[in-house]
C-alpha cells in the first residue's frame, strides 16, 4: 500500500474539510467558550457529523457504520484539529468504539453512537501523566461488580452517556495481567463527576467511583483479560490524537505562513525575510515528518499489522506529533508578533489545543520511554 | 495469491540462496563499501559474489527497464524487493553516483545510444562517476560557474577547474557542467560527460578533517569532449542539473535513514554505560537523548517511504528533495554526534586496529559535510520557503 491517501480517501478528507470549516470552525469554539458552556461541545453538531454517516466510520457495516480504517478516522480527526472543533468524535467514535469493537457490549451502544445521540468517555487515566498503571478496584458483587477509586482527565465525563472504565481485578496497579474494562452507564449509582474546565476551554472531570455497582455483562471482553481491548483503545486513541494534533499543527501553519505574506514590515511583507522564511521552511519540514508518520501509524493499525510494529508506529506516531505541533504553535505564535499573545487572534487556541492533545494518551517523553523499552535500552 | 506476493515469496527465496552472509553485515567503514568501476578491487569474495548475482538480476538498479541493464519492475515491485532486502539487513550491492544522479539524468535526456552506451555499465558497476558541478567560485551560486567549453566542430575544448569532485581520483567518467554561452547564467550551461583518462585532465584530492580525502580539485586543460558526450540541446544543461540535484538530495537524504536491524547507537551506547537492573541504559540522559532521536528518526523513515511512493506515482512536489534533504543531512549529523557521545573514549581512538582506524570519528566528521555539498541546509530552506510556502522574495 502506498504511503499516501488513495483516491476515495481524498475525497472523504475534502467532504470532511468542507464540512468542519463549515459548521464547526474556531469561531464555533470561541463561542462556545465565551457563552462558558457547560457541555463543552455542541450536541447539534454531534448529530450533523452522524448525519453524514461519521460517528459509525470504524463500526462494521453490519452494524450500522461506515465500516472504513483509522486512515479515514484520522482524515476527519485532521479536520477537527485543523478547526478546533470541540467534538466527542476522538472518545466516542474513535477510541470507544474500537473498545467495544466485537464485544457484547458493542449492539448495545453501536445503534446510539451510530445516531449521534451517546457520547462516551474514556475513564483510563488516574494521575496527572499517563500510565499503564490501573489501581481503581473492581470486587465481585452479586451478579456483577463493585468499583471503587478515582480516575481523572475524563474529557466529557460529566456529560458522557457511557464510560469505558479500566479497572483491577486482580494484582497490584503496576501489573500488566489484572485489569478488567467496564462499559459503564453514566447515571450509575455511586459515580459522580467534578468537571474541570482545562486551558483550552474544553472540560474533563474528575471521576469519583464509591461502589458503583454494575452487572457482570458491563465486561468489556474477558474477566482479567481487559488488557487487550484497552489496548485497542489506546492504540486508536494515541492514533486518532496523532491525527488530530497533525490538523492543530498544520492549520497553526497555515494561519501562520499566511501572515508572513500579508503582514508587513519596512514597507515590505515580512515573510519575504530570510530568518523568517528558514523558520517556516524548517516548521514545514517538522510536520510533513509527522504526517508521514501518522499514515503509517494508520496503516498498519488497518492492516493488521505485527503488533510489536504496529505499536511502535502508533508510539513514533504519537510523540513525533507531540514535538511538531508544539513547535507549530510555538512558531506560529512568535512569528505573529505580539498579535498572537491576544485572545482576540485564534492562533493562542491552537496553543492552548496542541498541550491538551500532546498530553492525552500520553506525551512525547511517555512514548519515547515506550520505544526505547521496546528496543532494550 | 496475488502477483505481488508471489514476488515477494520469490525474492525472499533469491535473497536467501543469494545474499552471502558477508553482506548482511553493517559496513564497518569507507573501505567496505562497493563502489565499482575500472580499478575497484573488491574486499571480499562475497562483495563481488553478491554484486554480480544482483547486476545479473538487474536488481543493482530494479525500476531500470531491462534493455538498460535494469530489473525492470514496477514501483510496488521495487517497494517489495527493498523491504525484502531490508528483512535480511542486505547490504546495498553497488553505491553508484551513476545510479543515483547521472542514470535518472541519462533516463529522462539521454538519446538513445547515449542510454545503451552508459546506463548498462553503471548498473554492471562497471564503470564509476563523479560529479563536475562546484566550482571555487561557484558553490551554492552553483550557475555561476565558469568552466568553458569552446566549439571545436564535432567536439568541445573544455577549460577549468570543478572543486568538491568527490573521488575524481577514484573515478573513471565524469559527468560535468561547463559553460557554452556567456549570453545568460543559467542558459549557457551545458551538461557533457567524459572519460577522467582524456588528455588535459588531473585530480588533485583535498585532505579533509576526517583524515581522508574523498574530495578531489579537478583541473580540465584543453580537454576534448564530442558534442554526442553532451546530455540534451546545447545551453539546456542547468534543466538536466536541476533534475539530477533533485535525485542528488534524495540520495543524501537517505542517509538520515540510517542501517536497518541492529542499531548501532543503541548498541553503542549498552556497551559503554550499560543497563541498569530495570534493562535501561545507566546515562539517563543519554537514554532520553537517544530515544527522542529514534522517533524522529523513524518518523523520516516513514517520510522518505511516503516521498519514495509519492515520486514514483508522479505526485512529488519538485521541491521535496529540498525537504527531504534538509531533514535528513541534520538528523544524520544528529545521530553521529550521538554515537559519539554513546561511545566516549572508545570512539575518540583515530588510528588503533580495535576502532577500524578510527572508523567512528571519521565518519562523525564527514557528516558535518552532510549539510553543505548537495547545496547547503540554509539553501534547502530557502528552496522551499520559496518553492512550497510561496512566501514572497525578498
Amino acid at each position: 500500500m502506498p504511503l499516501y491517501l488513495n483516491e476515495e480517501q481524498t475525497m472523504l478528507r475534502d467532504t470532511a474539510k468542507d464540512f468542519v470549516a463549515e459548521h464547526a470552525p474556531v469561531s464555533h469554539l470561541r463561542a462556545l467558550r465565551d457563552a462558558n458552556d457547560a457541555t463543552g461541545f455542541s450536541r447539534d453538531l454531534w448529530k450533523q457529523f452522524a448525519e453524514m454517516g461519521l460517528n459509525g466510520i470504524l463500526i462494521p457495516e453490519a452494524q450500522g457504520g461506515l465500516g472504513l480504517g483509522h486512515v479515514e478516522a484520522g482524515v476527519v480527526l485532521e479536520e477537527i484539529g485543523r478547526n478546533l472543533s470541540p467534538s466527542p468524535f476522538l472518545t466516542t467514535a474513535v477510541a470507544a468504539v474500537e473498545a467495544l469493537k466485537g464485544s457484547a457490549q458493542a449492539d448495545r451502544w453501536f445503534p446510539g453512537i451510530v445516531a449521534g445521540e451517546t457520547v462516551a468517555a474514556l475513564a483510563i487515566d488516574e494521575g496527572a501523566k499517563h500510565r499503564d498503571a490501573v489501581a481503581l478496584k473492581a470486587e465481585r458483587s452479586g451478579n456483577g461488580f463493585r468499583l471503587t477509586g478515582a480516575k481523572r482527565f475524563v474529557t466529557h465525563g460529566h456529560v458522557a452517556d457511557l464510560l469505558i472504565v479500566a479497572a483491577r481485578t486482580a494484582g497490584s496497579p503496576d501489573d500488566a495481567e489484572g485489569v478488567t474494562l467496564f462499559a459503564v452507564p453514566r447515571d450509575a449509582a455511586g459515580l459522580t463527576a467534578s468537571p474541570e474546565r482545562l486551558a483550552d476551554s474544553s472540560l474533563a472531570a474528575r471521576m469519583a467511583f464509591e461502589g458503583v455497582e454494575v452487572d457482570a455483562d458491563a465486561v468489556i471482553g474477558e474477566v482479567d483479560a481487559g488488557r487487550d481491548p484497552l489496548g485497542r483503545l489506546l492504540r486508536a486513541g494515541r492514533t486518532g490524537a496523532a491525527a488530530e494534533l497533525l490538523g492543530i499543527g498544520g492549520g497553526a501553519m497555515d494561519m501562520t505562513v499566511g501572515y508572513l505574506k500579508e503582514r508587513k514590515q519596512f514597507g515590505v511583507a515580512i515573510g519575504s525575510f530570510q530568518a523568517l522564511q528558514h523558520r517556516a521552511a524548517h516548521l514545514y519540514s517538522e510536520m510533513e515528518v509527522a504526517r508521514a508518520a501518522v499514515l503509517k501509524a494508520q496503516q498498519l493499525l488497518d492492516t493488521g499489522a505485527d503488533a510489536e510494529m504496529v505499536d511502535g508506529a502508533v508510539s513514533i506516531a504519537k510523540a513525533i506529533t507531540g514535538m511538531a505541533t508544539t513547535l507549530s504553535v510555538q512558531e506560529g505564535i512568535q512569528m505573529h508578533g505580539g498579535i498572537g499573545m491576544t485572545d482576540e487572534y485564534d492562533i493562542g487556541f491552537y496553543m492552548k489545543r496542541a498541550r491538551v492533545l500532546a498530553e492525552m494518551f500520553g506525551d512525547v517523553g511517555f512514548h519515547a520511554d515506550r520505544l526505547a523499552k521496546a528496543a532494550g535500552y | 495469491m496475488s502477483g505481488l506476493d508471489t514476488f515477494r515469496a520469490d525474492t525472499r527465496v533469491w535473497l536467501a540462496e543469494n545474499c552471502p552472509p558477508e553482506m548482511r553485515e553493517p559496513v564497518r567503514s569507507d573501505a567496505d563499501i562497493c563502489w565499482g568501476g575500472r580499478h575497484f578491487a573488491p574486499s571480499s569474495p562475497a562483495q563481488k559474489d553478491w554484486l554480480d548475482r544482483m547486476a545479473a538480476r538487474g536488481w543493482t538498479v530494479p525500476d531500470w527497464p531491462k534493455e538498460y541493464g535494469g530489473g525492470g519492475l514496477s514501483a510496488a515491485e521495487t517497494k517489495v524487493l527493498r523491504e525484502e532486502m531490508a528483512a535480511i539487513r542486505a547490504r546495498n550491492p553497488l553505491n553508484s553516483f551513476g545510479i543515483s544522479m547521472l542514470g535518472p539524468a541519462l533516463l529522462k535526456y539521454g538519446t538513445e545510444e547515449q542510454k545503451l552506451e552508459h546506463l548498462p555499465k553503471i548498473a554492471r558497476g562497471e564503470i564509476r562517476w563523479c560529479q563536475g558541478y562546484s566550482e571555487p567560485n561557484a558553490g551554492s551560486d552553483l550557475a555561476g560557474l565558469a568552466a568553458s567549453a569552446e566549439d571545436g566542430g564535432d567536439h568541445y575544448i573544455v577549460n577549468g577547474q570543478k572543486v568538491w569532485t568527490s573521488y575524481a581520483d577514484k573515478a573513471d567518467w565524469i559527468f560535468c557542467l561547463v559553460r557554452t554561452s556567456k549570453a545568460s547564467k543559467q542558459g549557457g550551461i551545458s551538461f557533457v560527460l567524459f572519460d577522467m583518462e582524456s588528455p588535459g585532465v588531473s585530480t588533485k584530492p583535498i585532505l579533509l578533517i576526517s583524515g581522508y580525502s574523498p574530495f578531489c580539485e579537478t583541473f580540465m586543460d584543453n580537454v576534448k569532449v564530442p558534442k554526442a558526450n553532451r546530455i540534451h540541446d546545447e545551453n539546456k544543461g542547468w534543466d538536466v542539473a536541476k533534475y539530477l540535484l533533485g535525485h542528488e538530495r534524495e540520495m543524501i537524504s537517505g542517509m538520515g535513514l540510517g542501517g536497518g536491524g541492529r542499531n548501532p547507537l543503541i548498541e553503542g551506547a549498552i556497551a559503554t554505560v550499560g543497563l541498569d537492573h530495570d534493562g535501561r541504559l545507566a546515562d539517563p540522559v543519554l537514554r532520553t537523548q537517544i530515544a527522542l532521536f529514534e522517533v524522529r528518526a523513524k518518523a523520516f523513515a516513514a517520510m522518505s517511504e511516503r516521498f519514495i511512493d509519492e515520486l514514483k506515482a508522479g505526485r512529488a512536489h519538485p521541491a521535496q528533495p529540498s525537504m527531504m534533504k534538509y531533514v535528513g543531512t541534520e538528523l544524520n549529523k544528529d545521530r553521529h554526534e550521538l554515537m559519539m557521545a554513546a561511545g566516549g573514549s572508545d570512539a575518540l581512538e583515530w588510528e588503533s586496529e580495535r576502532s577500524n582506524t578510527g572508523a567512528a570519528p571519521r565518519a562523525w566528521l564527514r557528516t558535518k559535510a552532510n549539510s553543505i555539498e548537495g547545496g547547503t541546509s540554509e539553501v534547502q530552506l530557502n528552496i522551499i520557503a520559496k518553492r512550497i510556502l510561496e512566501l514572497p522574495g525578498a
